[in-house]
């Protein structure tokens, strides 16, 4: 399967999206529009949009209760996803999923979990049946550094290496479990190195650099789709905010190392790649589309309780 | 019509519905080699290792990628060798299985089917022998098929392959060789969700499933011989319950005994003894379960642990008194 490659436009836009769209979630959120919590991406974007760019409309991701960069990434409307949020009977699910949760197969989301570790299962179980069915497809997880001391990231990455499935995990490891440092809670202090003792490749990502992401992730959906096995990809990121809601990380995350981070964020790192009014035309652009699905997704109703069943019915 | 096992009858329903739909895969450990109750020998030589998997002691893992192999079009089917063993994967059966089609807004179900062997008295211990169907009784979105004889296994077995829905399967281990007439391979099958009369009478209802279904059985013929008859309610399925054949014998009768293998606390009997009590005036009911701690090993402790047929026929002597 071959698609046209994208370009650095495509990239910023997508990544900008991401961006904007949780600005905007932000704010909702603060105003009270947006019940519950909310674990904001911005930061990782180049992660989720480098790999993402690489797949096919056959191919499967699974995410995080971090997920709204991985979802926009693989195309769910950025008005079903805010709708999503507010509990609207617009949302991707209806309302009955949330930020949390949210599934959208028709552009390949098998899910987002809020349970640490889920995405790499559900990675694993797509990568099955498209090996069992010969489908070509390859299935990719996305995690943080804290899955991988979940029972789901060692017991599917000796099934995936064992059974050669063609899955791609990739680890964003943005140096903190919710709000614990991950090398205090990491034994052997490398995700990377792990995929050592499963007998696949394991890769050290610059995970601030989209077309880093890009490179390296062409690389193992190739292999996985060549039946090569599975590949773990370690990308180096960090989350510009705190774990969730109002944590804004400077309880645990020493100042210079922020400003360090915030001073390589992924999406000026590419607009430098970009001319000038490339850039601000595109900012423009997505501001504009961003500033609309906010609005029509709150005109949208919000869902309403009706009887529903929690079974398939035959037929 | 064919005479076999209840063992045989789970090989023959795997093997029919690998055999009717190639989206049918069997996954497990040892499965190839028939698993160590022994269900499923001679699969691998007609399905082949792509259709009938071993997988390594990962319970999570291979259940997990079971489910979502299901999202993405197959229908496997899981061995857990010991219920026991479903503890460990209840994340997924619980955070993901149960709740896609409803949280997904109805974009996929997850038609997966988890077979796993329950029951004491085969001196196995704690961890061996238990019927854990209250550790996901409670889930919206599990169905629950639990057995009692070897014609329901097999029909039930390809329903529950058929059906859409994640099925948690119960197979009781003393159960295994116990035999019946079989039903051909394309013999239609009845939906999942509904209980069966084992055996009519008017003066109390007794209600069961799996092993303790026999129980209920013996004690309704001990009751026969002092001239009360009871009626025996095969549940056949967990979850959903059918109340409407439990509330229409237990309203006849006005008395229940509901027998249960299992916890004392927050099982299924509960949960039919509530149903019915909401659904026929002034009934009586009686439940008999296990004590309240873990199952022993030894064979004196682990036999007066199981329910038996005095038990039940006392409770229900109880109810008439």
């Amino acid at each position: 399967v071959s698609h046209p490659k994208p370009s650095l436009e495509d990239l910023f836009r997508s990544m900008l999206r991401i961006r904007l769209f949780e600005d905007a979630a932000m704010r909702l959120f603060m105003a009270n529009e947006i019940p519950g919590t909310t674990h904001l991406y911005q930061g990782q974007e180049a992660v989720s949009v480098g790999v993402c760019s690489v797949l096919g409309p056959d191919d499967a991701v699974a995410a995080t209760y971090r997920g709204h960069g991985a979802c926009l990434a693989m195309g769910t409307d950025p008005t079903a996803l805010m709708a999503e949020l507010l509990g609207r009977s617009t949302g991707v699910n209806g309302g009955r999923a949330g930020s949390m949760n949210v599934i959208d197969l028709a552009h390949g989301v098998v899910g987002c979990f809020g349970i640490v570790g889920g995405s790499i299962v559900a990675a694993t179980g797509a990568a099955l049946a498209s090996q069992l069915r010969r489908d070509g497809g390859v299935a990719v997880a996305f995690f943080g550094d804290g899955a991988t001391n979940q029972a789901y990231f060692h017991e599917c990455l000796n099934f995936a290496g064992v059974r050669r499935l063609p899955a791609v995990y990739v680890c964003e490891n943005n140096l903190y479990g919710e709000w614990t440092p991950m090398a205090n809670v990491t034994a052997g202090g490398s995700i990377v190195q792990r995929a050592d003792a499963y007998g696949i490749p394991g890769v050290e990502v610059d995970g601030n650099d989209v077309l880093a992401v890009i490179s390296a992730a062409e690389e193992a959906v190739g292999r996985a789709r060549g039946g090569e096995g599975p590949t773990l990809l370690e990308c180096k990121t960090y989350r510009h905010k705190g774990h969730s809601r109002l944590d804004d990380g400077s309880r645990y995350r020493p100042a210079d190392e922020v400003t360090e981070w915030l001073a390589r964020d992924p999406i000026p790192l590419l607009a430098e790649q970009l001319d000038d009014a490339v850039v601000e035309q595109l900012e423009d652009e997505v501001a504009e589309e961003i500033g609309a699905a906010v609005a029509a997704a709150r005109a949208a109703l919000p869902a309403t309780p009706a009887a529903a069943s929690a079974f398939k019915e035959a037929g | 019509v064919t005479v076999r096992s209840f063992r045989e009858a789970i090989g023959e329903a795997l093997a029919a519905e690998l055999d009717r739909d190639p989206t049918v895969v069997l996954l497990g450990e040892d499965v190839t080699l028939g698993g160590v109750f022994n269900t499923t020998p001679g699969l691998v030589d007609r399905f082949g290792p792509e259709r009938v998997v071993d997988t390594p002691i990962s319970e999570l893992a291979f259940t997990g990628a079971a489910v979502f192999a299901a999202i993405r079009g197959l229908r496997p089917v899981v061995e857990i060798m010991f219920a026991d063993f479903l503890a460990l994967v209840m994340d997924t059966l619980q955070n993901q299985a149960s709740k896609y089609w409803y949280v997904s807004n109805n974009q996929a179900s997850v038609p997966l089917v988890v077979r796993t062997a329950v029951g004491a008295g085969g001196r196995f211990g704690a961890c061996h022998s238990q019927t854990p169907t209250s550790m996901v009784l409670g889930e919206p979105g599990l169905k629950l098929v639990a057995p009692s004889n070897a014609v329901d296994a097999k029909q039930m077995l390809r329903a529950a392959i058929q059906d859409d829905n994640p099925v948690v399967f119960f197979e009781h281990k003393l159960l295994y060789g116990r035999k019946g007439e079989l039903p051909a391979d394309d013999a239609p099958t009845e939906p999942l969700g509904r209980a069966a009369v084992a055996r009519s009478g008017g003066d109390v209802t007794i209600a069961a499933a799996m092993a303790a279904v026999e129980t209920a059985l013996e004690a309704a013929e001990s009751l026969a011989a002092d001239g009360i008859e009871a009626e025996v309610v095969d549940l056949r399925s967990l979850r959903p319950l059918d109340v409407e054949t439990i509330a229409g014998s237990a309203s006849k009768t006005r008395r229940l005994v509901v027998v249960e293998e299992g916890p004392a606390v927050g099982g299924y009997a509960a949960e039919v003894v509530a149903a019915s009590v909401e659904g026929v005036d002034s009934l009586r009911a009686r439940r008999v379960m296990m004590p309240d701690h873990a199952i022993p090993f030894s064979p004196l402790l682990e036999d007066a642990a199981l329910p038996t047929p005095a038990a039940v026929a006392d409770a229900a002597r109880d109810l008439l008194s």
